[in-house]
């Protein structure tokens, strides 16, 4: 464990690095924290409509690909691993392999929203986009199974909203590590995003199941 | 402990071994997760606890491995511990109220 690690300029308003450490770290959190309490609103509003139309729920995640989820799901945990990667080269300060695996974190990132498209897309097909073109057989579940479907895309919505923004920001640090900008010299703006992106594999960690694996 | 001199190791870097052994343990957990789903018979309560508790262990190992909430200082450990602490909160006043509306059957409350 004793490896090299960069050295880290402290700016003035801090009194040493770790105190500097640690407010970035907490303020991501603070961050997170509100990121958490969003999701989560979001998620209760899932669990209290599951609990009201559990049989129409089942019905209606009959319609969801399970392959297609788990590969996502594969794919957004292995993202999680080469960011971790990127950021422990970030803190030896070995910038070629940093860029090497937040290359490929994005990679996956992209992969992830090209399946999620696939599913959109597929969902469209079958008009099970809530509106005036859903269609759902037995009509009985009609009513909740486009409630069903409402919630799917907000929160898969929202949730590849994230891993978009996730991308994005991956990219302005690909670019700064490319070029080598001073910002990037410190290995903290590469641990935040880091925190970001693994708070966005969490979020998924529990999409998954709710949405794909309802239990009869 | 304070050595600002930027090369003392106050920060602990993992090593590549153990984010390889937790991204080996989530991927198990995954598929823990997708084969009780297909349990025969019907358990929905016994399928619902066991999705959900994997899915906080897959939670709880990033947030102390890969979000590095185990080797960070106490107040961030704090700060973590409150978001989802609050998310508690937040979900047993919810469902709390939800699930014990039938209780006492009021006109106007479906």
């Amino acid at each position: 464990m004793v490896q090299e690690q960069a050295p880290q300029n402290v700016s003035l308003q801090f009194e040493d690095v770790h105190q500097q450490n640690e407010s970035y770290i907490v303020g991501m959190w603070t961050f997170l924290v509100t990121e958490i309490m969003f999701f989560g609103a979001v998620f209760a509003t899932y669990l209290v409509y599951r609990v009201a139309n559990h049989t129409a729920f089942w019905e209606a995640h009959l319609r969801l690909d399970i392959p297609l989820g788990f590969i996502n799901t594969c794919v957004l945990l292995t993202s999680s691993l080469t960011m971790a990667l990127t950021v422990h080269y970030a803190q030896r300060q070995m910038p070629k392999q940093q860029l090497l695996w937040l290359s490929v974190t994005m990679a996956l990132a992209m992969a992830f929203l090209v399946v999620k498209g696939f599913e959109y897309h597929h969902k469209y097909v079958e008009g099970l986009i809530p509106g005036p073109n859903f269609r759902f057989e037995p009509a009985e579940y009609f009513r909740p199974a486009q409630l069903f479907f409402s919630l799917y895309f907000a929160m898969t919505g929202l949730h590849a909203l994230h891993v978009l923004i996730g991308v994005l920001v991956m990219a302005v640090m690909a670019v700064l590590i490319a070029i080598r900008h001073s910002s990037v010299q410190d290995f903290i703006p590469v641990e935040l995003v880091g925190l970001y992106w693994h708070f966005v594999d969490i979020v998924w960690i529990f999409l998954f199941p709710l949405l794909y694996l309802i239990p009869r | 402990m304070a050595l600002a001199n930027g090369h003392d190791s106050h920060t602990h870097i993992v090593p590549i071994r153990v984010y390889l052994l937790v991204y080996a343990a989530l991927l198990v957990l995954l598929v823990l997760t997708v084969g009780a789903a297909y349990l025969p018979g019907r358990h929905t309560l016994l399928n619902n606890v066991i999705a959900l508790t994997i899915a906080i262990a897959k939670a709880v190992l990033v947030v102390l491995y890969f979000m590095h909430v185990r080797y960070s200082t106490r107040l961030t450990w704090l700060w973590a511990s409150a978001g989802f602490f609050w998310l508690l909160i937040m979900f047993i006043l919810t469902l709390g109220d939800y699930f014990t509306r039938h209780w006492v059957p009021a006109i106007g409350w479906e």
